[in-house]
C-alpha cells in the first residue's frame, strides 16, 4: 500500500469546499488589521487591485496564501484575509517553495520589494525564477529603501542623492525585467500603481500563468522617492513615454498613436507613424520571443538611445512561456516513487539488507 | 610452517592509504562482515576534505581506523593492532597510532623513490629497508605486482587494475582475521552489476589476497574474535547518518504526515540529503536548496502548510539559518534542525570532529529565542534521537535542533533495530474549520502546555496571519506593548521549559544514584567515558556515569542528580560549553576536561585526564 499521509488526506477532504464557492466581494478579503502605509503610498492602490482581483479567481479564500519578506510592501499579508506569513527579510521566495511544493494545492502569492527581492533576497529570487516554481510574485518597485527611511535601492538610478548617498550613489542598478528573463523567468511583466485598470488585469494574468508570474510594479513612495516613475505614470506624460503591450498588436505609442516602434534588425527605433511608414511597419508584439522580451526590458538603457532618442517604457505583459514547474515535477518523483517502488514498508527499511541474530 | 589461532578479545586495525585508494570502502567492507559475524565494533573513518588531496602527500591520506570484539566495544581503539599501509605518506601519518609490537602490512610498491619523496622521507631513506620499523612486525608486498598477476588473463586497463588493490590487502586481513568473503563478493556482484569484468577482477584480487594470507606462511597464527555478548535480539551494522535518516523516516511515518528537508549540501550532513533522497515512496520530499538559508526557510515554508519541515547541515550552514531558526521560534511551528558538527570556527576542519556547537544551538540566535536541543549518544541512538526530535517539535509546535558530530555521523555500530509497532505514534491534530457562528480562530491561543494549535492552509474560517513581528498574545496580531512583550518572551520560555514534562528523566548510565564523583556527558563522548569510567570503577574508584542526550530543557531531575555527588567532571571535546551551561544554570562547580583536535577522546587520555583532575581535587 502505498503512503497516504494526513495532508492528502486533508487535501481530499477540503477539495469538496471549492465547490460551494461563496460569492465573494473585494471587501471579503480584507483583513480587520488597520493598514499602517503613509497616507498616498501607491502601496494602497496595489491592496485594493488585488483585492478586487481575488473574487475573479475562482479560489476560496482558505486556499490562498500571502507570503512576503520585509520592507513597506511586505506588510501586505497583514491586510489580506487569506492565510499569510509576514517572514524574514528576502527569504519570502525560499519560503513559498518550501510551501507550494508541499502543498501544490494552494495558490501562493508573493509580495516583495525592489529592496527585499533584489538586494539581500536576489539569490531566491533568481532562483525561484529558474526553477519556474507555480507561484505568483508582485514585486513593488519604489526605487528606494522607504521602511528604514530612504536609503537608495539596487534599483535606484546612478546618481541618486539619499541619506546614505550624500553625493550620489555610485551603485549600478538592476534591471528587474532583465533580471528576471536572464534568470529564465517564464512570466515577466510589468504594471504601475497609478494605472488600476491595467493593474488588476496584469493581476489576474500573473495568476492565469501556470509557473512562476513576475510582476513588477512601479510603485511611487510619496515620502522618500516620489515621483520616481511620473514621466511614466503621469496622465500627460504617460502616452508619448509608455506604451502598453498587447499581444499580437503592433507597438503603438503617443497622444495620438502617432509613434511606433520598429525593428531594424535586432535593432529598435522609434518612428512617427505617417503615409509612409504605417502600423504594418512596426514590431508586433509576441510574448513567447525571448529576443524580443530581452530588446523590450532593455529599453530604458539601450544604445540607440546615445542619439537622444527615447524609447517608450513598456508595461504589459513582456514574456509568458510554457515550461515545466518545480512544484509539480516534485510532487510527480513522489508520486512515482510510491507507484513504483514497492510498498513503503518501514520494517523493512529498518533491518537494512544484513543482519545477524544474536541468540 | 603451520599457522595457530590465537583468541583476543578485541583487535584494532586501522587502514590508511591515498584517499584515491579506497580506504573508506575497505573499512566499511571489513566493518559489514565483521558485524555479519557478530563482533560489537565501532569506527572512525578519517579522510581529507579535498576529494583528491596531491597524491602520495601526508595530506592526501585517508585513513579508517575499527575496533572489534566478543566485549562490549564502544571506542574504535585508541592504537591499532595491525596497520594497513598503501603508500609512504601513509605510514608517516599513522605510525604513531600503532602499538609497539603491533603488525604494519605495507604496500612495497608505494615506497619507491617517488612517493618517499613526496612523503617528505629523507633522501635515500626508505623505512622498509632500514631498521627503524623494527619495533613492529613489518610486512612487505608489492601489492601492485600481485594485483597485476592475479589479473594476468584478464586484459583491464592499468587504471582497473590499480584500483583494484585494496581488495588484495582486504583479502588478506580477511585471512588473518578468519572471516568470510562472501558478504564483500556480494557487494562487488552488486556493485558492478553492469560491469560484470570490474566485478570479476575485484573478486579476483580479493581472493588472490585471501589465498596469498594461506599459503605465503608469513604470519604464524590467524586471530579469531568470536562472537560478542550483545542482547539478544536482531542486529544490522549503521553508521550515525544512516540511523538519523531512519529515524526521520519512521518519524514520518508514525506521525503520518508528509517530511520536507530542505538542504544544502555540506560536509559531513550531505548523506543525510543522499539518504532521504532514496525513501520518497515514504512520502519524503528533498529539496537542495540554493543556500543554507532558502534551505531553512522553505522548510519552514512545508510547516506552514503541514509538513514536517527538516533541514540538515553543519555549524557554518546552521550559522546562516540562525535568523530563519529565530522566525520558526516566534511562528512557533515545528521545524527540525539536523546540525553534524565538524571543528570550527568558519570552515575550520570540515571532515573532523567537534562539539562546539552547543552555545551557537543554546543562544546563537537574536532576541530571547528558546527552543529544544537533544543530542545522539552514539551512531545507532542517532535513530532514537532524530525520531524524538520530530516528536517534540511536533508536540511542542517549536523548532529542535539535534546535535551530532562528524564521529558519530560517519562512524558505525552494530543496531538492535526496532520494529515498527514498537515506535511510539506522534498524534497530530491540525485545527478544524470554522464557521461564521463560530468563535474567530485565535492563532496564539494556547493550551496547558502554553502549545498553540497548527492551522493550516486549506481550512476554512480559520484563515490568518503570521510573522516575525512580534505577537499580541491569543490574537497573535502584531503588537509593540512593551507588557506584551515581557509577557510573550516568558511564554515562549516556558513553553521550552515544559517539554521538560515530555522527555525521560535522566538516568545514571553506569554506577550509583550517589557517590564521589559524577561523569556528565553529552553527545559524540558516550563510548569514551563509558569505556573510562567502567575500567576506574573496575580499579575501584568511586565513579558514575550520566550522559545528556536531552539539553534544552535539561532533564527535570538534573540538579537534583548532580548534587548526590561530591565532584562533577564534564568532558567535551570543545573548550567548554556544557560545564558553563551546567555551572550557569545550577551554581555546580562542575569541572572541565576538554579536547579540540578534530578526533575524539582516546580512552588513555580521558582516563588520564580524570585521574589528574581527581588527584587535584583530593590534593
Amino acid at each position: 500500500m502505498s503512503v497516504e499521509t494526513l495532508i492528502d488526506n486533508f487535501v481530499k477532504e477540503h477539495e469538496a469546499d471549492l465547490t460551494a464557492l461563496p460569492d465573494y466581494s473585494s471587501k471579503d478579503f480584507a483583513s480587520d488589521q488597520d493598514v499602517r502605509w503613509c497616507p498616498g503610498c501607491g502601496d494602497y492602490t496595489i491592496l485594493k487591485q488585488v483585492q478586487n482581483a481575488m473574487p475573479v479567481l475562482g479560489i476560496a479564500k482558505k486556499d490562498i496564501v500571502f507570503i512576503s519578506g520585509i520592507g513597506c510592501s511586505s506588510r501586505f499579508p497583514y491586510y489580506m484575509d487569506t492565510f499569510g506569513m509576514h517572514s524574514i527579510h528576502g527569504r519570502a521566495p525560499a519560503i513559498a517553495t518550501g510551501l507550494k511544493t508541499s502543498r501544490p494545492d494552494l495558490t501562493v502569492w508573493i509580495i516583495t520589494g525592489d529592496g527585499d527581492a533584489l538586494s539581500i533576497g536576489a539569490n531566491h529570487f533568481t532562483q525561484l525564477l529558474r526553477r519556474n516554481v507555480n507561484v505568483n510574485l508582485l514585486l513593488f518597485n519604489n526605487e528606494i529603501y522607504g521602511l528604514t527611511k530612504g536609503q537608495y535601492s539596487p534599483a535606484s538610478p546612478s546618481g541618486i542623492v539619499t541619506k546614505s548617498s550624500p553625493f550620489g550613489s555610485i551603485d549600478h542598478p538592476f534591471n528587474p525585467l532583465a533580471l528576471s528573463l536572464g534568470a529564465d523567468g517564464t512570466f515577466v511583466a510589468r504594471a504601475m500603481d497609478r494605472d488600476p485598470k491595467h493593474l488588476k488585469e496584469m493581476i489576474l494574468r500573473s495568476h492565469r500563468h501556470q509557473g512562476t508570474s513576475m510582476l513588477e510594479i512601479y510603485q511611487n513612495c510619496i515620502v522618500f522617492n516620489d515621483g520616481a516613475f511620473e514621466l511614466f505614470t503621469d496622465k500627460k506624460s504617460r502616452p508619448q513615454e509608455s506604451i502598453y503591450l498587447e499581444q499580437g498588436q503592433p507597438l503603438v505609442f503617443g497622444k495620438e498613436n502617432d509613434k511606433g516602434v520598429r525593428l531594424n534588425g535586432l535593432m529598435p527605433e522609434v518612428v512617427e507613424l505617417n503615409d509612409t511608414i504605417t502600423k504594418d511597419d512596426l514590431w508586433v508584439h509576441d510574448e513567447q520571443d525571448s529576443t524580443k522580451a530581452h530588446l523590450l526590458s532593455r529599453f530604458f538603457e539601450h544604445p540607440s538611445n546615445g542619439d537622444g532618442v527615447k524609447f517608450p517604457r513598456p508595461f504589459g505583459v513582456l514574456y509568458a512561456v510554457d515550461r515545466p514547474n518545480y512544484d509539480k515535477e516534485v510532487v510527480a518523483q513522489v508520486q512515482h516513487a510510491k507507484e513504483t517502488q514497492g510498498e513503503a514498508d518501514l520494517d523493512a527499511l529498518l533491518s537494512g539488507g544484513e543482519t545477524w541474530e544474536v541468540k | 610452517m603451520s599457522t595457530t589461532d590465537q583468541v583476543r578479545e578485541d583487535v584494532t586495525i586501522r587502514f590508511a592509504g591515498d584517499s584515491g585508494d579506497g580506504m573508506q570502502l575497505t573499512g566499511s567492507l571489513f566493518t559489514n562482515t565483521t558485524a555479519l559475524l557478530g563482533n560489537d565494533l565501532r569506527t572512525l573513518p578519517e579522510f581529507p576534505a579535498e576529494i583528491r588531496a596531491p597524491q602520495g602527500t601526508v595530506p592526501g591520506v585517508s585513513s579508517f581506523q575499527l575496533q572489534f570484539g566478543s566485549r562490549e566495544i564502544l571506542t574504535p581503539g585508541d592504537e591499532c593492532d595491525a596497520l594497513v599501509v598503501m603508500n609512504s605518506a601513509a605510514l608517516k601519518a599513522n605510525l604513531s597510532l600503532l602499538k609497539k609490537g603491533g603488525i604494519i602490512i605495507a604496500n612495497s610498491a608505494g615506497f619507491d623513490k617517488k612517493n618517499l619523496n613526496l612523503a617528505k622521507y629523507p633522501e635515500g631513506v626508505n623505512p622498509l629497508e632500514d631498521d627503524s620499523l623494527s619495533d613492529y612486525e613489518l610486512i612487505k608486498i608489492d601489492v601492485n605486482q600481485m594485483v597485476k598477476e592475479a589479473l594476468l588473463e584478464m586484459n583491464l586497463s592499468y587504471k582497473d587494475q590499480d584500483r583494484s588493490k585494496n581488495m588484495f590487502v582486504l583479502g588478506l586481513l580477511y585471512w588473518m582475521y578468519n572471516r568470510p568473503m562472501d558478504s564483500t563478493i556480494n557487494f562487488l556482484n552488486k556493485k558492478f552489476g553492469k560491469k560484470p569484468e570490474i566485478a570479476e577482477a575485484n573478486i579476483k584480487v580479493l581472493k588472490a589476497g585471501y589465498y596469498f594470507g594461506e599459503t605465503a606462511e608469513i604470519f604464524s597464527s590467524r586471530i579469531i574474535v568470536k562472537q560478542a555478548e550483545l542482547k539478544p535480539g536482531t542486529y544490522r551494522n549503521i553508521t550515525g547518518n544512516e540511523a538519523l535518516v531512519l529515524g526521520l523516516v519512521a518519524a514520518a511515518r508514525k506521525s503520518n504526515l508528509p517530511m520536507f528537508l530542505g538542504t544544502y549540501p555540506i560536509t559531513p550532513a550531505s548523506d543525510v540529503l543522499h539518504g532521504l533522497a532514496k525513501y520518497k515512496k515514504f512520502g519524503i520530499t528533498t529539496f537542495q536548496a540554493e543556500d543554507e538559508i532558502a534551505a531553512c526557510t522553505s522548510a519552514i515554508g512545508a510547516s506552514f502548510g503541514g509538513s514536517i519541515g527538516v533541514t540538515s547541515s553543519s555549524g557554518p550552514g546552521v550559522a546562516l539559518k540562525g535568523e530563519a531558526i529565530g522566525l520558526a521560534v516566534m511562528l512557533e511551528l515545528p521545524l527540525v534542525v539536523l546540525n553534524i558538527q565538524r571543528a570550527g570556527p568558519s570552515t575550520g576542519m570540515p571532515t573532523k570532529t567537534e562539539q562546539a556547537d552547543l552555545m551557537q544551538a543554546v543562544y546563537g540566535r537574536n532576541g530571547e529565542s528558546p527552543l529544544l536541543i537533544v543530542a545522539p549518544k552514539s551512531p545507532a541512538d542517532c535513530f532514537e534521537m532524530a525520531f524524538e526530535a520530530v516528536r517534540i517539535s511536533l508536540e511542542h509546535m517549536t523548532p529542535v535542533i539535534f546535535l551530532s558530530d562528524g564521529y558519530i555521523a560517519n562512524g558505525s555500530e552494530p543496531w538492535k533495530f526496532p520494529q515498527s509497532k514498537d515506535l511510539k505514534d506522534i498524534k497530530i491534530e491540525f485545527e478544524g474549520p470554522r464557521h461564521q457562528e463560530d468563535e474567530p480562530f485565535m492563532p496564539y491561543a494556547r493550551d496547558e502546555r502554553l502549545v498553540r494549535k497548527w492551522a493550516i492552509p486549506g481550512t476554512a474560517g480559520i484563515e490568518h496571519r503570521v510573522g516575525g513581528l512580534e505577537k499580541e498574545d491569543v490574537t497573535g496580531n502584531v503588537s509593540y506593548d512593551p507588557d506584551n512583550h515581557q509577557k510573550m518572551t516568558n511564554i515562549r520560555r516556558d513553553k521550552r521549559d515544559n517539554v521538560a514534562n515530555n522527555i525521560p528523566l535522566q538516568d545514571i548510565d553506569q554506577g550509583t544514584e550517589k557517590g564521589d564523583i559524577l561523569v556528565l556527558g553529552w553527545g559524540g563522548t558516550y563510548g569514551s567515558i563509558k569505556t573510562v569510567v567502567h575500567q576506574l570503577r573496575k580499579d575501584g574508584m568511586d565513579i558514575s556515569h550520566a550522559h545528556l542526550r536531552y539539553i534544552n530543557p535539561f532533564p527535570r531531575n538534573l540538579e537534583k542528580l548532580m548534587k548526590g555527588f561530591k565532584h562533577i567532571i564534564v568532558p567535551e571535546i570543545n573548550d567548554g560549553q556544557l560545564v558553563r551551561l551546567i555551572r550557569s544554570e545550577f551554581l555546580i562547580h562542575a569541572q572541565p576536561i576538554n579536547k579540540v583536535k578534530g578526533r575524539p577522546f582516546g580512552v588513555k587520555e580521558l582516563k588520564q585526564a580524570i585521574l589528574d583532575l581527581v588527584g587535584e581535587a583530593v590534593a
